[in-house]
């Protein structure tokens, strides 16, 4: 309906929610900017507000070098991304819930990157957890986004909880929270005996999030949220959550050989493997999701080096690929819009019709596939320079880059091309460009990208050196420039583009022959999860199906058995003591009373009739309201009184609608035998627990209290009173609610059963 | 004096549970408000007995004249008779809905139990789940 709408000519309404909304991403962008020289000078921005102090827990906030470029991306991305969605969505539904949710997003996200405390980061680090499974299942009317939002959720929620456990155990070995003073002990805590627990629960939490393999493939499966939220995931947030902390944890934790090595094989392994894979899909979006994996991996890959080369490589990559990304994904979902299909078999041609986004498009692919000129060849340099002088596994990391850039190139190609050149197919010949909203994002972006490659030493300058210099000591001069000079990371990159080329005429049979192999596998990670979630909910089932099978008598037996043994074991050799001390005698009133309780109760557990039940209970509530009355409570008395009637009243009006007690079929003999030893197991230890109560000296401070306040503080007589609504009235709204709530469910049950 | 009553406690509370554990909604009810003024007067004679002047400051006097009955727990039991009240009559309009629609008020019957306790399919009859035939 959507791409009807276009193909007419007619530009859609921009959604006004949308465009005014894009107000927030700027103007954050542009309180940071304004911070931006300062940062550049050197300067770190702080903000601290205590919480929970003896939590440790401040809120506590940093802006630095790292932080100001990932909160650039952010909110730069988050700004175009919002702009363009206020055209895309238009016509989808809830669109008031998509921009809470994608500014609430982008807000958690931005707290990450800013905030200066662990526990606090990893907050904000649930919230976007929640958030993306609700920009993932979006459209939640369809089965396959709610089971992969579904996915997202079990898989980036249960790496939260490891990473939780890091942040813990960290804490319970004494270390500080905020990053400041945590980055001044790093010696301590690699050398710290529970380094490698703090640095494996740290790490499955960054792997889960940032799609590292084996938890990589809820990431692909999350494209089946509208395009500008996978833009936005992909680009700028979510699964650079993982690699900022990554890189914010480097001065306190990066530098062992476990880091390293460990680091360097993960991401080396998923840039591969979401290389290799990106040449398989149709699906334009799905491409360019596995080259988010491998974009992914390589982060991964520099993070765990220590030099200021291997971190200038990650940083300098991060703003590429955030650039190349977030235009491709806006454009090829400009394509789907406009034409209703992102499957490269149909697509073609759309050069003619769709010259500004095909531009943009040229723009972004020659970076990712790191043409000179282009920022992305920038940053391929600086990565084969990285990757050789990573300390472990230089030649797997030069290997690994290598491979997956000449895929990636291979990719760019297969983006620019199959879409935009050859003949216009002949449905598509009435497609036009999109407006500007959704074309101003892959342009500057496609822009930025050949402009960062032109000056890179501005930006290295101005962007790189703050960031590398917030996370590692020394401050060592980085300068990215355009040539180098002939050196191997020159032929390396011009081995790249030749090898990807060669790809690239390949395509059609790497391809089948890839997804051959992955139809054949017998074992793969989403496999896996499948199964462990299947047998998990039927476990679960059947589980549910023992310990809730909805028998009254069960649970409350149960519940009865429970607290005989968990009280009485403790309970039973007192027993005998309790029983000698108690005197048992009173006044021949209270005697009086005792025994009407007791007949009355007898009366209301044997009765086969219901009035002689419904006497009973009268006599059991006339009988306690007497007790109140004897000993100093008239108040309650009467309400006793009062109530008691009541209840009587509604007990009777409803039995007489019932039917009668006695024709009710009594349990087996074996089984009230059972029941009675039960209940009077139960009997028996509250009675003497309350024996053994009244043996010890009462407490009555807080009713001096109360005795001395009525009067002087609260002008009342009646303590009583005065405890319920004066010192207690809180308590006394709340039953008041109890009582409110109680009675409409009741009126509405009711009125329920007179309609039918 | 607090002897007796604590028995009587424990005599009530074993009654309300013999009441609730026989598998009769009705006789279920009738237990839980006899377990509703057992436990109120649970907690009336935990705050002891010795004194039976009711808690009341006299005209011109600033403290009651001593001894007077614990004030506290009798603030406590009146709210607790009070939400009794209401759980009791919530639990009343309960009973006849149930009766209402399953035409039964014996709880072992299946339409209360999942008889498939054990298997695959945890789905069996959901006596809390939306009634088919409900206008909402």
């Amino acid at each position: 309906m959507r791409s009807e709408l276009s193909q007419t000519g007619k530009v859609p309404d921009c959604c006004r929610a949308g465009l005014f909304s894009s107000l927030l991403p700027l103007g954050l962008f542009v309180l940071l900017c304004l911070a931006w020289p300062r940062v550049v000078q050197g300067h770190m921005f702080t903000v601290h507000w205590n919480w929970v102090p003896s939590l440790d827990l401040a809120l506590a906030f940093r802006l630095d070098g790292l932080g100001l470029l990932f909160g650039l991306i952010i909110t730069m991305t988050g700004f175009f991304v919002t702009l363009y969605a206020s055209t895309y969505m238009a016509g989808y539904t809830q669109l008031g819930r998509f921009f809470v949710y994608l500014h609430g997003f982008m807000l958690a996200m931005l707290g990450i990157v800013l905030s200066d405390n662990l526990l606090l980061l990893f907050i904000f680090w649930e919230a976007t957890t929640v958030l993306s499974f609700l920009l993932i299942g979006f459209d939640h009317d369809q089965a396959g986004a709610r089971e992969n939002a579904r996915q997202a959720l079990l898989i980036t929620g249960g790496g939260g909880l490891f990473l939780l456990m890091g942040i813990l155990l960290l804490k319970a070995a004494g270390f500080p929270m905020t990053f400041g003073l945590l980055a001044a002990s790093g010696n301590l805590v690699r050398a710290h005996a529970l380094y490698p627990a703090f640095f494996i629960c740290i790490l499955v939490g960054v792997m889960t999030k940032s799609g590292q393999v084996p938890f990589h493939f809820w990431l692909p499966n999350a494209m089946r949220a509208p395009t500008p939220i996978s833009a936005f995931l992909h680009a700028a947030t979510m699964v650079k959550a993982g690699i900022y902390l990554l890189l914010r944890l480097h001065p306190a934790m990066a530098g062992t050989p476990l880091w390293t090595g460990t680091l360097v094989l993960i991401g080396g392994g998923t840039a591969l493997w979401g290389a290799i894979q990106a040449i398989g899909p149709c699906d334009l979006k799905r491409v360019l999701a596995y080259t988010t994996l491998m974009a992914l991996g390589v982060l991964t890959l520099f993070a765990g080096g220590q030099t200021v080369l291997s971190l200038t490589a990650a940083t300098t990559f991060l703003m590429v690929h955030a650039l190349y990304k977030a235009a491709l994904f806006l454009a090829v979902g400009s394509i789907d819009h406009q034409t209703g299909t992102r499957d490269l078999n149909r697509l073609g041609g759309l050069m003619k019709c769709m010259p500004l986004t095909a531009l943009a498009v040229t723009g972004a692919t020659l970076s990712m596939a790191g043409f000179p000129l282009f920022f992305g060849f920038i940053g391929k340099e600086i990565m084969y320079k990285g990757a050789l002088a990573q300390e472990m596994f230089p030649v797997f990391a030069t290997i690994a880059t290598l491979v997956s850039n000449a895929l990636m190139t291979a990719v760019a190609a297969v983006i620019l091309i199959t879409p935009f050149a050859g003949p216009l197919g002949g449905k598509l010949s009435l497609v036009c460009e999109v407006p500007w909203t959704m074309r101003l994002g892959p342009a500057v972006m496609g822009v930025l990208g050949v402009m960062f490659g032109i000056i890179p030493e501005w930006v290295s300058a101005h962007l790189i050196e703050p960031a590398v210099f917030a996370i590692h000591p020394d401050r060592e001069e980085i300068r990215l420039v355009f040539f180098h000079g002939i050196n191997l990371p020159l032929l390396l990159s011009i081995l790249t583009l030749s090898l990807g080329a060669l790809i690239y005429g390949f395509r059609s049979p790497l391809r089948q022959g890839l997804l051959t192999v992955l139809d054949r596998l017998w074992f793969t990670f989403p496999g896996l999860y499948q199964t462990g979630l299947d047998r998990f909910l039927t476990l679960a089932g059947r589980f549910t199906s023992i310990i809730q099978n909805g028998s009254l008598h069960i649970y409350l037996s149960v519940i009865i058995l429970v607290m005989i043994a968990a009280v009485g074991s403790v309970w039973l050799p007192h027993l005998p003591g309790i029983a000698k001390t108690a005197p048992l005698s009173g006044p021949w009133i209270a005697a009086g009373l005792f025994n009407f309780i007791l007949i009355s109760t007898a009366v209301v557990v044997t009765a086969r009739h219901r009035i002689l039940a419904i006497g009973g209970l009268g006599g059991v509530g006339a009988g306690v309201a007497l007790v109140f009355l004897v000993f100093g409570a008239p108040d309650i008395a009467l309400t006793q009184l009062l109530v008691e009637t009541l209840t009587l009243i509604f007990v009777s009006l409803i039995l007489l609608r019932l039917p009668p007690l006695e024709k009710a079929k009594p349990p087996s003999r074996s089984r009230t035998l059972r029941n009675a030893g039960l209940a009077s197991s139960a009997g028996l230890i509250i009675a003497t627990l309350l024996l053994a109560t009244l043996q010890t000296p009462l407490d009555r401070s807080l009713t001096a209290f109360f005795e001395t306040g009525s009067m002087v503080a609260a002008h009342g007589r009646n303590i009583v009173n005065v405890i319920l609504v004066d010192f207690r009235s809180f308590d006394t709204l709340g039953e008041i609610t109890v009582v409110v709530l109680a009675a409409w469910a009741g009126v509405n049950l009711i009125r329920r059963a007179k309609e039918r | 004096m607090e002897p007796l009553l604590a028995i009587s406690v424990g005599v009530m509370i074993a009654g309300a549970l013999y009441l609730m554990l026989s598998g009769m909604l009705v006789r279920f009810v009738f237990g839980f408000v006899l377990m509703g003024n057992a436990v109120n007067l649970l907690i009336f004679t935990a705050g002891r007995l010795s004194d039976t002047a009711p808690p009341l400051i006299a005209p011109g006097r600033t403290l009651p004249a001593e001894p007077v009955a614990n004030a506290l727990p009798q603030a406590l039991v009146l709210t607790a008779i009070v939400i009794g009240f209401a759980m009791t009559l919530f639990l009343l309009v309960l009973l006849y809905r149930t009766y209402d629609r399953t035409r039964t008020l014996d709880a072992d019957q299946p339409v209360f139990v999942n008889e498939q306790a054990g298997t695959d399919d945890p789905a069996g009859p959901d006596p809390d789940g939306p009634d088919p035939k409900d206008p909402a």
